[in-house]
């Protein structure tokens, strides 16, 4: 063990590249084995909310099916339309997987426990949830196919409009830590109040918004009219076939958990514990720790599933309604009063 | 060379890359999206100038939201490319000449007669606890202060004039007010009349 802990310091300071890289293996390997099982769960839980069984037949109780579905896509074949853009159709799904990879870099686990401690973390992570949006309308224009270009321009409209809203939340939540940097945002939400120190109760209606705005910018029910399988097949998507197919279907799954974990980090206190920090500071699985992080991402992870199960698709008028005069006004105002809360010091800003 | 100097040098050259790509390609989607890699580059090189908040900014409002509007537009054009072929060399020498003086005169403002090291200096590096947003903000808002403000309404005039041009009553289109589909009782909409069965 020491022998181990001697040769990591000895990489940090000799061969920091290769320190960095296995970094960041460590955070995306299990991601991506969140991705595959947060399909498995998806299947799951639709399945019992709609009195089935869901896949149950590769592995114990069906454990192997996403490994299955992975290794499925991987021997099929490419098929590329033949008046594409072959070098941009190819590119599309990796910039709709490499932002939502990419944004895990300035994520705090954990106190300390973070890639790049960027004090400008929020903005980072706003800039590149804002490149998502370029996977869909690359794939749609370069598919040429008349359901593909629609289903891009919806997607395009709906993202852009979507991310206003997002940002102003964002922007709330920055006015009540008073920092940008992620880990300074969680420590601001520490008090002895527990789970009622936490910024969704001050920032209630910010919470909200910015959970909404998150499903409507990773494409999902309600919101998915970029893929309308009824009306336009499946969108964007709709040439893709095989590993280009995979690789969308692993950046909208990525981007749901970072969208997920996200909420559980600026709006329900990361890996703060929900009891009061003079009651159980130093219990075991009790205390501060990373599994609470866990536990909240699956809890906003699991409101994806539960949306695309109960609720019907919007009508695109709705959709750009709800967007820019409903969100965005209530988002405004709620700075205005989050303001107001920190200037003079109210209850969680004392 | 050091490596902070190789990495500006590959920017750079991406950069130079993509910008005349951008003026060269004839179609013009794929000219919006080398512009897109053209930001990006330049925001590397303002991240090694330590421009963290302006960089991340050109990221998120360039590439996040203005170039995604142009691409929108730009998409849904239907330009016939042999038009646009024509009259390339006509056009030309005016074009060579016109590139000629703004060079000329970007050299004579920006060129070592008033931006050499013996003029201004070179920044000192600053610690890794800086905080490049903290920074701007605080001299935003607090030094200029009307200016930032200035700025602010003349973009929200701007904003509201655009939409005005744009706004114009259109009779014959149908819309639905959700206010109105909310407040909707089950008795505006629906009468239950008992009635013998008919054989």
């Amino acid at each position: 063990m020491d022998s181990l802990i001697a040769l990591w310091e000895w990489l940090g300071t000799n061969l920091i590249v290769l320190q960095i890289l296995i970094k960041i293996v460590v955070i995306v390997a299990p991601l991506m084995l969140c991705v595959a099982y947060f399909t498995y769960a998806e299947r799951k839980l639709i399945g019992y909310m709609q009195v089935r069984i869901g896949p149950n037949r590769v592995g114990p109780k069906g454990w192997l099916q996403p490994i299955a579905d992975a290794v499925k896509l991987m021997f099929k074949e490419i098929v590329i339309p033949t008046k594409a853009n072959k070098v941009l159709f190819l590119i599309a799904p990796l910039l709709t997987l490499g932002p939502a990879l990419a944004a895990w870099a300035v994520f705090p686990f954990s106190d300390g426990l973070v890639l790049a401690d960027l004090n400008a973390g929020l903005l980072y992570i706003l800039a590149l949830t804002s490149i998502g949006v370029y996977g869909v309308i690359i794939a749609g224009w370069a598919s040429n196919s008349k359901y593909a270009f629609l289903g891009a321009m919806r997607s395009a409209a709906q993202i852009v409009a979507y991310e206003i809203a997002m940002g102003f939340a964002l922007v709330g939540v920055l006015v009540a830590a008073g920092s940008l940097n992620l880990g300074e945002i969680v420590r601001a939400q520490q008090s002895d109040a527990g789970i009622f120190g936490w910024f969704w109760l001050p920032l209630f209606p910010l919470f909200i918004i910015y959970f909404i705005s998150g499903v409507a910018e990773t494409n999902r029910a309600p919101f998915d009219v970029a893929e309308g399988e009824s009306e336009i097949v499946a969108g964007f998507h709709v040439e893709y076939s095989g590993m280009p197919f995979a690789v969308f279907f692993l950046g909208e799954y990525a981007n749901m958990i970072l969208i997920s974990a996200l909420t559980a980090l600026l709006f329900m206190g990361g890996w703060l514990s929900p009891l009061p920090a003079s009651w159980v500071d130093g219990v075991f699985l009790l205390g501060d720790g990373i599994h609470w992080l866990f536990l909240k991402t699956a809890f906003a992870g699991f409101f994806f599933l539960w949306f695309r199960a109960t609720f019907p698709r919007y009508r695109y008028d709705q959709i750009m309604r709800l967007g820019w005069k409903v969100f965005i006004p209530i988002t405004i105002v709620w700075i205005l009063v989050v303001g107001l809360m920190v200037v003079y010091q109210f209850a969680w800003f004392s | 060379m050091t490596f902070e100097k190789f990495v500006f040098y590959v920017f750079a050259a991406i950069l130079v890359f993509a910008a005349t790509m951008v003026i060269t390609r004839r179609n013009p989607v794929h000219s919006a999206l080398f512009l897109v890699l053209a930001f990006f580059s330049s925001a590397g090189i303002w991240l090694l100038a330590e421009a963290e908040f302006l960089a991340i900014v050109l990221i998120l409002v360039y590439v996040g939201a203005v170039m995604v509007l142009f691409l929108f537009v730009v998409m849904m054009l239907d330009i016939d490319l042999a038009t646009l072929k024509a009259g390339f060399i006509k056009h030309m020498p005016v074009g060579v000449l016109v590139a000629l003086v703004m060079a000329i005169e970007m050299f004579m403002v920006v060129g070592p007669a008033n931006f050499g090291l013996e003029k201004v200096p070179a920044p000192a590096a600053q610690g890794a606890g800086y905080n490049n947003t903290e920074e701007l903000g605080s001299v935003l808002y607090t030094v200029y202060m009307y200016p930032f403000e200035i700025a602010a309404v003349i973009l929200l005039v701007g904003i509201i004039a655009a939409i005005g041009l744009t706004m114009r009553k259109r009779p014959e289109t149908k819309f639905q007010d959700p206010s109105v589909q909310v407040r909707v009782k089950k008795a505006d909409r629906l009468r239950v009349i008992k009635m013998d069965a008919e054989d």
